[in-house]
């Protein structure tokens, strides 16, 4: 499988594990799956963990970007964790970096909520 | 920007199906292609994700995945320029219609960056309409040679 991912719960807030690649297909479509059910589920506190993140393309972009929109309104937030260089070069070049909150430790982003 | 020491030429030819996986063979036959000139990580990278953008389109925007479709893909490695061509069998469209990823209205699109980040990748980038219908890009690295 492309990409991993792993859900587990910090206190109010939903964190997702994400390893491998978000590409057009398998990848991004899981992505879209897993945010969707939790969003379905009434989870307002949702924190991508994209530390293991190999590889990301538009696709997977959009998807970030739809889960964002999403989540936020639904009066929830999105929000993003340990970005590598590449994804991080990729969210701003695309000039979406600063749409997101961006953390780079864990216990930061969850006060952060 | 790596030397290239090897200054051997080389050019692959494959007329792939509108399928994702052809969006991964094309990936690893220009990185491929492009190793061996001895191009950098760096510059891997962004010949990677160009190749991979530019097929996406042709595979899902220009064949949508139509069976009956073939996407032509060519790589080569001169002495300083690494070039990609794909061409696809779609209706075409006309490049200067497409919306700008950076405009503000248009920034929390789902789709739409695709070409944007060729542009960014690539020291080169051209689109056409080929005159047998679909359109070609070609992309340009440029490397350098003693």
């Amino acid at each position: 499988m492309s990409v991993k991912l792993n859900t587990r719960q910090v206190g109010d807030v939903s964190v997702v594990d994400v390893a491998g690649r978000i590409t057009l297909g398998e990848g991004s479509s899981a992505l879209r799956d897993t945010l969707r059910d939790m969003i379905g589920k009434g989870q307002k506190k949702i924190l991508l963990n994209l530390g293991e993140v190999n590889y990301i393309d538009s696709s997977g972009i959009g998807e970030l970007v739809s889960g964002f929109t999403t989540v936020t309104n639904s009066g929830g937030q999105l929000k993003l964790l340990n970005l590598n260089k590449r994804v991080k070069d990729l969210l701003q070049i695309t000039k979406l970096y600063t749409v997101f909150d961006v953390h780079e430790d864990e216990a930061g982003a969850i006060r952060s909520f | 920007m790596r030397e290239n020491k090897h200054h051997v030429p080389e050019t692959v030819e494959r007329l792939l199906d509108s399928s994702l996986e052809s969006v991964d063979s094309a990936e690893q036959l220009a990185l491929g292609v492009a190793e061996r000139a001895g191009l950098d990580d760096d510059d891997l990278m962004k010949i990677g994700m160009a190749v991979r953008e530019s097929m996406v389109n042709a595979v899902v925007h220009g064949n949508r995945y139509n069976a009956n479709k073939k996407v032509r893909f060519s790589v080569s490695h001169g002495a300083q320029r690494f070039t990609v061509r794909i061409a696809d069998e779609g209706e075409g469209f006309d490049p200067e219609s497409l919306p700008d990823p950076l405009a503000p209205e248009n920034l929390m699109r789902t789709s739409g960056r695709g070409i944007f980040l060729i542009r960014s990748f690539m020291d080169e980038f051209e689109i056409h309409r080929r005159e047998q219908g679909g359109m070609e890009v070609t992309l340009v690295k440029y490397t350098v040679s003693k």
